[in-house]
């Protein structure tokens, strides 16, 4: 009789069995950024920070005792080289999530590779909208926000701020990211202002060393408003070049991803300039900066580098926590000790975390709802380069367009009283 | 556009177009010379950025005058040349001037591709800049258009100078014959004691130099930052290829089409600013092979 009971339980708790997973000796994970080249201004922060986090990680426990192992793979080397060696890693370097990718081509490149991969996938850092418009995934998920409300939230700033300006001109840098989001920007501002002029649209290539000639014309044309939404080592000479030529004692910059930029261009920024943050990244986010543990970070990543943070850095503190968060939740639900990879997925559904800015939650199209931080530049005289005042955070549900709608065509549909809707936190500094 | 624009788009062409000459000279003499097409000619361009960049901040640092970036500048291009430049000729270059032109073209390449390495080794990722130099001399208002005298005057100035210097050093100096003298023939030039070791080493460090002296100039206004020497060796190599193989006089002709094709476009029609320099290659080379001022390599018998 006693065997039969053993038997029996046996029996019924096989099929329990094959649902569990065997905890393994370490969850690894492979993360793309640039390593080399201009973009690597983002990729090696990342990348710093990445290993700061998962040394903490590690250190309290891992995600259910198991530690969190990280390689990387360099973006600089090239999109034929990017897809052999995120093939490469998935097959044969045992990774199980990958965390891909800075460069929005690669994203675009590496997204349905994922899916054919089937390896749960995060885009951790690029912008473009498309990813998740333009097809559907099962195994790709964005841990961040996307171009769209980062473009909205710029326009929505600068109308509550200014709003009487009536010309508007263009820096952008000529490739993707200057066309396409020049293009949302244009769009909204064509539905909120359509009276506003465009009097000059500059598409420098990417990686000018010269703005000079752009400068000269922008100074003939006298805009009221310049903007660019360049990055990195471009925007820091574009902004250089017209500070040191006074431009912007006539024109007043919109910058969106200039948070990047703050510590290095020093006293070149002058003060009254609206600057965005990608997101809410900022290194003294209004509402985060007291806390502990992003004070704590804030000090080791200074400490290991040098500098303070980039908007990259919480990028990577967000797929890193997205990671943690759906393991547990899976976990959670399950009753079990390790997930599936099923039980994974299906917990990407709906997931709330929160990196070191505010809570992210993944949407179904599997498009993250990320907080996005505009502010205005500053001399508060505790840092030698401007900090920002006048903050606005704006929730990232009014700014994100709805699921399943291409974000050009749904920004046409939006009326003027849009920009008073949207529900936006304001701080002084 | 009125004569004030058409004005002001000239300045803008000619301030753009030194700063390209001058990186573009030390290509076109190492290739009119020693016939090596030197792709590491964009790392020595950036490492002369980046190793202006720190020894002008470092000694301005110390409270020194900013108007000693200037000769510091000098300082940087010179030990660039000298201790980067000369190695590579000594211990590498004069091992494959007989080999074909595809390896020593796959030589510099790699050359090129190790000294980003050393680049990001040294300097990491982060953009620098260091404007002391220019702020030192000010802006200046031209029709109500505000420049910098360091890109309206001083740029300008340092291209005709090295222009006219280089012209004067190849063909009124005994050193400057002699190297003439090996470039047309080599055989000929040694055969009546001519060392032509050391010409070619000392022709490639003068090279390495005017590289490191373009980045130094390009220094105050422009980030320095990983990348910078790809960009510069395209259009450095537009240059060279517009204005025929070595053709010194041909490089300026060439950067000055470039300088001013781009800014009168930015001007006009923004869209093909970014066009123009291939453009302008292009059509030159359509209708003229061998470059502007090229002719077509005569057999040797």
């Amino acid at each position: 009789m006693k065997r039969l009971i053993a038997t029996t339980a046996i029996c019924a708790a096989m099929p329990l069995a094959t649902l569990a997973q065997d905890k393994p000796d370490s969850l690894n994970v492979g993360m793309t950024t640039f390593l080399t080249g201009p973009a690597s201004v983002f990729g090696v922060p990342a990348r710093d920070a990445m290993d700061i986090l998962v040394q903490n990680l590690n250190d309290a426990g891992g995600i259910n005792g198991v530690p969190v192992e990280v390689t990387y793979i360099d973006e600089g080397a090239g999109a034929e080289a990017l897809t052999s060696e995120f093939r490469r890693a998935v097959e044969q370097g045992g990774a199980e999530v990958m965390f891909a990718s800075i460069s929005s081509g690669n994203c675009q490149t590496l997204a349905p590779l994922a899916e054919d991969l089937q390896v749960m996938t995060y885009m951790w850092d690029c912008g473009t909208q498309r990813i998740f418009e333009e097809a559907d995934y099962d195994y790709v998920f964005r841990t961040q926000a996307n171009a769209t409300p980062e473009m909205l939230a710029a326009v929505i700033y600068l109308l509550k701020t200014q709003p009487d300006f009536e010309t508007i001109a263009v820096v952008n840098q000529d490739y993707a990211w200057g066309r396409d989001s020049w293009d949302i920007f244009r769009t909204a501002l064509r539905q909120f202002k359509p009276e506003v002029e465009v009097v000059g649209e500059f598409f420098p290539a990417f990686g000018a060393p010269d703005y000079s000639t752009e400068i000269s014309r922008l100074q003939g044309l006298q805009p009221d408003i310049v903007l660019s939404t360049s990055w990195g080592g471009d925007l820091d000479t574009f902004v250089q070049q017209a500070s040191q030529r006074g431009l912007m004692n006539s024109s007043t910059f919109v910058l969106p991803l200039a948070e990047s930029s703050l510590e290095r261009l020093g006293s070149a920024l002058p003060p009254g300039q609206i600057v965005g943050a990608r997101g809410d990244h900022y290194f003294l986010h209004p509402e985060r900066r007291d806390d502990q543990d992003f004070k704590d970070f804030m000090t080791q990543f200074e400490d290991k580098t040098g500098n303070i943070t980039v908007y990259s850095v919480f990028h990577a503190s967000q797929a890193i926590a997205a990671l943690k968060a759906a393991y547990e939740k899976a976990i959670e639900e399950n009753g079990v000790d390790w997930p599936t990879e099923d039980q994974v997925l299906a917990a990407m559904d709906g997931l709330e975390f929160q990196g070191l800015g505010g809570p992210v939650t993944i949407r179904e199209d599997n498009q993250g709802i990320e907080a996005q931080l505009m502010g205005t530049s500053a001399e508060n005289g505790d840092y030698d380069f401007a900090t920002l005042e006048n903050i606005m955070i704006f929730d990232g549900a009014d700014i994100t367009a709805p699921v399943g709608e291409n974000s050009i065509e749904w920004i046409e549909t939006l009326e003027p009283s849009f920009v008073d809707e949207v529900s936006v936190t304001t701080f002084d500094n | 556009m009125n004569f004030t624009t058409f004005l002001l788009a000239l300045f803008d062409g000619v301030s753009y177009a030194a700063l390209v000459f001058i990186v573009a000279l030390g290509l076109t003499l190492i290739f009119g010379v020693m016939r090596i097409l030197n792709v590491a000619h964009g790392s020595l361009y950036a490492i002369g950025a980046y190793a202006t960049v720190s020894i002008v901040g470092w000694v301005l640092a110390m409270g020194a005058a900013p108007v000693l970036a200037f000769p510091l500048m000098l300082v940087s291009a010179v030990l660039v040349g000298v201790l980067i430049g000369g190695p590579i000729e000594y211990f590498l270059l004069r091992r494959i001037y007989d080999k074909s032109e595809v390896l020593q073209l796959l030589v510099t390449f790699a050359v090129f591709m190790i000294l980003e390495d050393v680049q990001r080794l040294v300097w990491g990722t982060q953009p620098y800049f260091e404007a002391q130099a220019l702020r030192a001399l000010g802006n200046v208002s031209v029709f109500g258009v505000t420049y910098t005298v360091y890109q309206l005057i001083l740029l300008p100035s340092v291209a005709i100078v090295l222009l006219l210097g280089l012209r004067f050093f190849l063909r009124r100096t005994v050193t400057g014959k002699l190297i003439t003298a090996t470039t047309e023939d080599r055989e000929a030039a040694q055969s009546i004691g001519i060392d032509a070791d050391r010409v070619f080493l000392l022709t490639f460090v003068l090279g390495a130099v005017l590289a490191g002296l373009g980045g130094a100039l390009a220094s105050p206004t422009t980030s320095i930052l990983p990348g910078m020497g790809a960009d510069m060796i395209v259009l450095s190599f537009a240059v060279v290829a517009t204005a025929g193989l070595g053709q010194i006089e041909g490089a300026a002709l060439t950067a000055l089409m470039i300088g001013m094709g781009r800014s009168f476009a930015i001007y006009i029609w923004p869209e093909i600013a970014v066009l123009v320099p291939y453009l302008i290659m292009v059509l030159v080379l359509l209708v003229r092979p061998e470059g502007l001022f090229g002719s077509p390599a005569a057999r040797k018998i």
